[in-house]
């Protein structure tokens, strides 16, 4: 059977599973919708919360990208989990307490402020339409490459797709779908890694293999570490070791803390332990989602070394100081068939520069390698193209797995990419509609029209995410994590401080969101481009060249510190907060006495 | 032990453990995985040192151990003093 109609079969099936599920389930309350979760088992609402979470940035892109810098994006890996330690200890409780479903609505009550609900959705609406342009990127990878098709069709189609799967809508909110999503996207995420893993150290657990010996069958020498062969390899073609670090630390600690309280400011996410039975539930709720976010987590840094070890030696058959593949074996061989699958999505390319029958990968930027390349003919890197964001959906063509892996792979990277571009557009379709319309603007808008008012923003939603994501500001990760910087200067503050102040008030929260919230957008369009549009950008996006010398995916920590010193400043210069909101935050410090979450 | 709720001494010593384990939450990736990563590159695990193995992996155990002890502690502290749902 050809590789295609195995991928639709699995992609077909995983399909009809989820929606089965949604049909059998929405039979019994339609309620669900809002309250998925109410009455649900901490380890199921964990387990749907992990399938909520895990989008493309985390399935599609991370390990693509660990794999070609190695240590250095250590980051995605500490920040997108560190988060939930935040979460856990110092929002999920006393939000499930105050018992309402959305995030604005905690920080109008709160602070008593009109106001301050509006800057909140608007903070929301800023956040989550920048994370849908991360996912559209992984969508379009995604369809490009199940379709066979070019990455710009990929992405419209995959537009279609998601928008369609949003109006039908209620199936996000029903929570055994997420589980059977989650089930989908684990086993798609590690059955070829332990594949691989098997083939490159005979370790079963992928996790534990990335810090095994290598097979001597493959390795060739006796005991090497996997890390150690990789380095040597790498550092032989002129590139960065894998391991080491090659960043400065102050970048690396800020992008990691901006990725973690940006995890914690997520209104999707947050809005999960809204609506588990109790208080105490809260808690375990955020432990469990950890845990199986963590089987994906412990195994994306072992999919990226071994892919990276994989696509150097199929460059290299020889060993690296031996002869580089010839363009007839990567023409001919079935185990470089992926490439030609891939060349046709336009995110892999090659050429035989110096004409000499062979495609030499090394990178011509290195001055070690400007000696080597000279001795041998070399007129620069001919693996000319090689976009992160296909790394793990090509991963188990690459390593020659059996074909329903590959099949699976693609059902699991659809499920991520499309769940959660889909979830997003429904938060932003609410929070137009019944914050921002129905809850500040045209009080009187009939449900009928806010319903319309609904479909109508989440169209504009993905037609901007579309038009962005053909050309994203970065890898689908890297938008994700502006995303996570802006959710982190404007929401996470000042849901902590509403919490463990009583002083903050409302002027001074509504001051912190918006400088936090303006601060970080406006210096990311610095380095990005004004809106994400190529060639508006006042600074080059290096670490040199930025204007404080700190990255824009990592500026997001800096504009929270920004919000808790304004909020704490202008509170502390006007109105003390009225007696009834000191006590609303005593109780919500306290279990005893949690209902049932309320409507609004 | 549950004698009259008494919110504040409950809020006090649901303070001290989010600050035990935040101080635990910070020094690990930030400090075993980055900061002092140079210091600890003498101590090898699987062909490489132990703050490559805590930030590509170490953390998130120490992160799922941190949530699972406060909840553990948290729902104990809610017993104590009577302030449990």
């Amino acid at each position: 059977m050809e590789q295609f109609t195995i991928n639709l079969l699995f992609v077909g099936a995983s399909f009809a599973l989820y929606i089965g599920i949604a049909i059998w389930a929405r039979a019994g309350s339609t309620s669900e919708f809002y309250a998925a979760g109410r009455g649900v088992h901490p380890v199921t609402n964990g387990m749907a919360t992990a399938a909520d979470w895990m989008s493309a940035a985390s399935f599609i892109s991370m390990a693509g990208l660990i794999a070609f810098t190695g240590y250095d994006n250590s980051s995605f890996l500490m920040g997108w989990t560190g988060g939930y330690v935040l979460l856990a200890l110092l929002l999920a409780p006393y939000l499930r307490k105050f018992g309402k479903f959305t995030v604005s609505e905690f920080i109008g009550d709160r602070f008593y402020s009109p106001t301050a609900r509006l800057v909140a959705v608007i903070c929301l609406i800023v956040a989550s339409t920048t994370y849908v342009i991360g996912q559209m990127t992984g969508v379009g990878v995604a369809f490009g490459r199940f379709l066979e098709i070019s990455n710009t069709s990929g992405l419209l189609i995959g537009a279609c797709v998601v928008f369609a799967y949003a109006v039908f809508g209620g199936m996000k909110g029903v929570t055994y779908t997420q589980v059977a999503q989650y089930v989908v996207l684990i086993l798609a995420y590690t059955i070829p890694a332990v594949f691989i893993s098997l083939q490159l150290t005979g370790n079963a657990i992928p996790g534990l293999g990335l810090f095994s010996e290598v097979n001597s069958a493959t390795g060739g020498e006796g005991s090497v570490y996997l890390l150690q062969k990789l380095d040597q390899i790498v550092t032989d073609l002129g590139f960065a070791s894998y391991t080491e670090a090659h960043k400065d630390n102050l970048n690396m600690v800020l992008f990691t803390l901006s990725l973690m309280i940006g995890t914690a400011g997520l209104p999707h996410v947050i809005m999960r332990f809204f609506t588990v039975p109790k208080v105490s539930d809260a808690r375990w709720s955020a432990g469990w989602a950890l845990v199986f976010i963590a089987l994906l987590y412990l195994t994306a840094p072992a999919v990226g070394a071994m892919a990276r070890l994989n696509i150097t030696e199929l460059m290299w058959p020889n060993g690296t100081n031996g002869e580089a593949v010839s363009v007839e074996t990567i023409d001919t061989d079935e185990r470089y068939n992926w490439m030609q699958t891939w060349q046709k999505t336009g995110l892999l390319d090659w050429e035989d520069k110096n004409g000499d029958g062979k495609i030499q990968y090394y990178n011509d930027k290195s001055d070690a390698m400007a000696e080597k390349a000279e001795a041998n003919g070399w007129q620069g890197n001919e693996f000319t193209k090689f976009n992160r964001d296909i790394l793990v959906l090509a991963n188990p063509e690459i390593a020659n797995l059996p074909s329903w892996v590959i099949g699976l792979v693609a059902a699991g990277g659809l499920a991520a990419a499309l769940s959660t571009a889909a979830g997003l557009l429904l938060a932003i379709s609410s929070a137009v509609s019944h914050d921002l319309l129905k809850g500040q603007l045209t009080p009187n808008m009939s449900e009928k029209a806010e319903l319309m008012s609904a479909r109508i923003a989440m169209a504009v939603a993905i037609l901007v995410a579309t038009i962005l994501g053909l050309n994203p500001p970065g890898f689908a990760a890297q938008t994700v994590a502006l995303a996570f910087g802006l959710a982190a200067a404007s929401i996470f503050p000042a849901l902590m401080m509403g919490i463990f102040s009583t002083r903050i008030n409302n002027v001074g929260a509504v001051a912190g969101m918006l400088s936090g919230l303006g601060f970080t957008l406006v210096y990311i369009f610095l380095h990005k481009g004004w809106l994400f549009i190529a060639g508006t950008n006042s600074f080059p996006d290096t670490v040199d060249g930025s204007l404080f010398g700190i990255q824009s995916t990592a500026i997001g920590a800096v504009g929270a510190m920004i919000n808790f010193a304004v909020a704490y400043a202008v509170s502390l210069n006007t109105a003390d907060t009225p007696q009834e909101i000191k006590d609303l935050v005593e109780s919500v410090r306290v279990p005893a006495g949690a209902g049932e979450a309320v409507d609004h | 032990m549950s004698e009259q709720p008494d919110p504040s001494a409950y809020w006090k010593a649901n303070l001290r453990v989010i600050k035990i384990s935040l101080i635990i939450w910070a020094i690990v990736p930030f400090g075993f995985g980055i900061l002092l990563r140079p210091l600890l590159s003498g101590i090898e695990i699987g062909g490489t040192d132990l703050g490559f193995w805590v930030a590509q992996q170490g953390s998130i155990l120490v992160f799922l151990a941190i949530i699972f002890f406060y909840a553990w502690r948290m729902n104990k502290l809610d017993r104590e003093h009577g302030v449990e749902e």
